[in-house]
């Protein structure tokens, strides 16, 4: 579904990915792993064209869209939930979400909404609050949400338990699973990977632009270098 | 002769009154400033001349349909008010296109320096295609009513109970375009968070080509309604009026509508207090001094939210 063939992406003089290649089939959910500043975010943020990659090739169901402009990638059974949120501050929780199904019918965009809603039963109760006056936690699943509305084929998840208590964090990866199997493909880059690789069906870590291991997420769980690093011994 | 107590507060509301007819004007061209200062960050400093053009399309307007013989005042308004919509429109994207798109992404001083250029490009270029000399209009829309009692009482002329409500009825639409419609909420998110709005697909150029496309069809209603009430016209009143309404933008808050709206009708009523109690010449001191005052003590001003940051 999602194929990088050796991807590198320049901030300025910043070589921020040197040679990245992965690939994420139907039905999946595939996690990146590796430390700050590693890379993750902007290997989230290429395969949308904010940046653009300045060599190798982004192949999104059989489409090469490497070149192709960041509004356009997104419209076309893509999503994204950036790292830190960005959600509207300024708009109500209902506002948000319809601004995620922009170019859908009416139709869809009620029936989403109303998946949305019983996904987070919380987004229900602040349907008219503004954004900007909510909870991290629910900042974030209002991001989720958001994400959901186009009824995306893939879905990009940037680090969704960061700053979350645990109990969120958990309810946040029980989703995850039930988004798979409703049949939307998931991409997640985390910084909690004990969690990420125990529900991802395979993981890749990237250390200092450059991926250093890709297996299973069972068999990364279990690598020794990657308890070291990231699973705290 | 002293005047007597009636006299002075009939003056007074009189003075009011006109205050509230430049100052809604005021507000109309306001919007545009802050719209667009609130979507890319920067002053459109070209905007003033759309209000200028507006005023003489409307002159234009009305030679020709009274050379084709048409008299029917609504009909002149109505005709009036939307070619130089229109035209407008067209001058707003026009703008954004070559004066702003093009330097976007380099330093704001480079951006400003285009906006200025643009600015003196447009008052020129009237000046080839009109002359620079004033052009007079006998005003088509004259009369009043007289208001009140016998002791206290005002005159309200039509052409400024059409200025109250047009400028009204533009507000209402405005709001109900900006909170309830799906374009209008995107120039919402655009504003508030255009990479974030890009990541979902919508093309932010489209969103800010809108913005200056309203802020230009509201200053040209701002130009129509001027030009029916003062009859003058030449290539620099967008200048002054740009200065005045960016002034009551940032005088508001810049990026705030309601601020605008509000700045628009103080700085009108402020100015037309001083013209009328002290002297018309110290009219725009007080204006910019007024300015100098708010940004002294609330430099976000009046409605302003002082967190929000662009960069
Ligand atoms: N806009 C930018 N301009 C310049 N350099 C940048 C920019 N964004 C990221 N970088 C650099 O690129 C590298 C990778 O950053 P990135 O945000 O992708 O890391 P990350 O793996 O997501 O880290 P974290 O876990 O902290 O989110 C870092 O060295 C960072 O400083
Ligand atoms: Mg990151």
């Amino acid at each position: 579904m999602l194929l990088l063939e050796d991807i590198h992406t320049h901030y300025g003089a910043v070589h921020a990915l040197k040679g990245v290649s992965l690939n994420v089939k139907k039905g999946e959910i595939v996690t990146l792993i590796g430390a700050n500043g590693a890379g993750k975010s902007t290997l989230m943020m290429t395969i949308c064209g904010d940046p653009q990659a300045s060599q190798g090739r982004v192949i999104f169901q059989g489409e090469d869209i490497t070149q192709k402009p960041t509004n356009k990638i997104m419209r076309n059974g893509l999503s994204v939930v950036p790292e830190g949120r960005h959600v509207f501050t300024g708009m109500t929780v209902e506002e948000n979400l319809a601004m995620g199904a922009y170019f859908q019918s009416k139709e869809v965009k009620e029936q989403q909404e109303e998946r949305v809603l019983n996904l987070f039963p919380r987004l229900k109760e602040r349907f008219h609050q503004r954004a900007g006056t909510m909870s991290g936690g629910e900042q974030q699943m209002l991001a989720i949400g958001r994400g959901l509305m186009d009824e995306p084929e893939l879905l990009l998840l940037d680090e969704p338990s960061l700053g979350l208590a645990p109990l969120i964090i958990s309810q946040i990866f029980e989703i995850i699973q039930q988004l798979r199997e409703t049949g939307t493909t998931i991409f997640l880059v985390e910084q909690n990977a004990l969690k990420a690789l125990a529900i991802a069906d395979r993981g890749y870590v990237l250390e200092h632009g450059e991926l250093v291991l890709q297996d299973t997420g069972q068999n990364l769980l279990a690598n020794e270098d990657v308890k070291k690093a990231y699973l705290g011994g | 002769m002293v005047p007597t107590m009636n006299e002075s507060i009939s003056y007074f509301i009189q003075q009011v009154i006109n205050g509230l007819t430049v100052g809604s004007t005021y507000a109309l061209i306001a919007i545009g400033y802050t719209m667009v200062y609130g979507i890319i960050g920067m002053i459109n400093f070209a905007h003033g001349e759309i209000y200028m053009l507006g005023t003489y399309i409307t002159f234009i307007v009305i030679a020709g349909l009274t050379l084709l013989g048409i008299e029917s005042l609504p009909f002149i308004l109505i005709a009036a008010l939307i070619i130089s919509m229109m035209v407008a429109g067209a001058y707003g994207f026009t703008i954004e296109r070559v004066a702003y798109r093009p330097v976007r992404s380099s330093k704001r001083l480079i951006a400003l320096i285009s906006a200025i250029g643009m600015s003196i490009f447009l008052q020129n270029y009237m000046r080839l295609a009109q002359g620079s000399r004033d052009l007079a209009q006998q005003s088509i829309i004259s009369g009043s009513w007289s208001l009140g009692t016998d002791e206290i009482s005002v005159n309200l002329a039509y052409m400024q109970l059409i200025i109250f409500v047009i400028t009204l009825i533009c507000m209402v639409l405005l709001t109900l375009f900006i909170s309830r419609s799906r374009v209008g909420r995107a120039c919402r998110a655009c504003s508030q968070d255009a990479g974030m709005t890009n990541l979902l697909g919508i093309n932010t150029n489209h969103m800010i080509a809108a913005t200056f496309v309203i802020g230009a069809m509201l200053a040209a209603v701002a130009g129509v309604l001027l030009g029916l009430y003062y009859g003058v016209v030449n290539p620099m009143i967008g200048f002054i009026a740009g200065l005045k309404a960016f002034t009551a933008a940032v005088l508001g808050g810049i990026g705030s509508i309601p601020g605008a709206v509000l700045g628009g009708l103080i700085l009108g009523t402020a100015e037309t207090m001083t013209g009328a109690y002290f002297s018309a010449q110290y009219k725009d001191v007080v204006a910019f001094s007024l300015l100098c005052l708010i940004l002294l003590f609330r430099p976000s001003g009046l409605l302003g939210k002082p967190e929000v940051e662009k960069i």
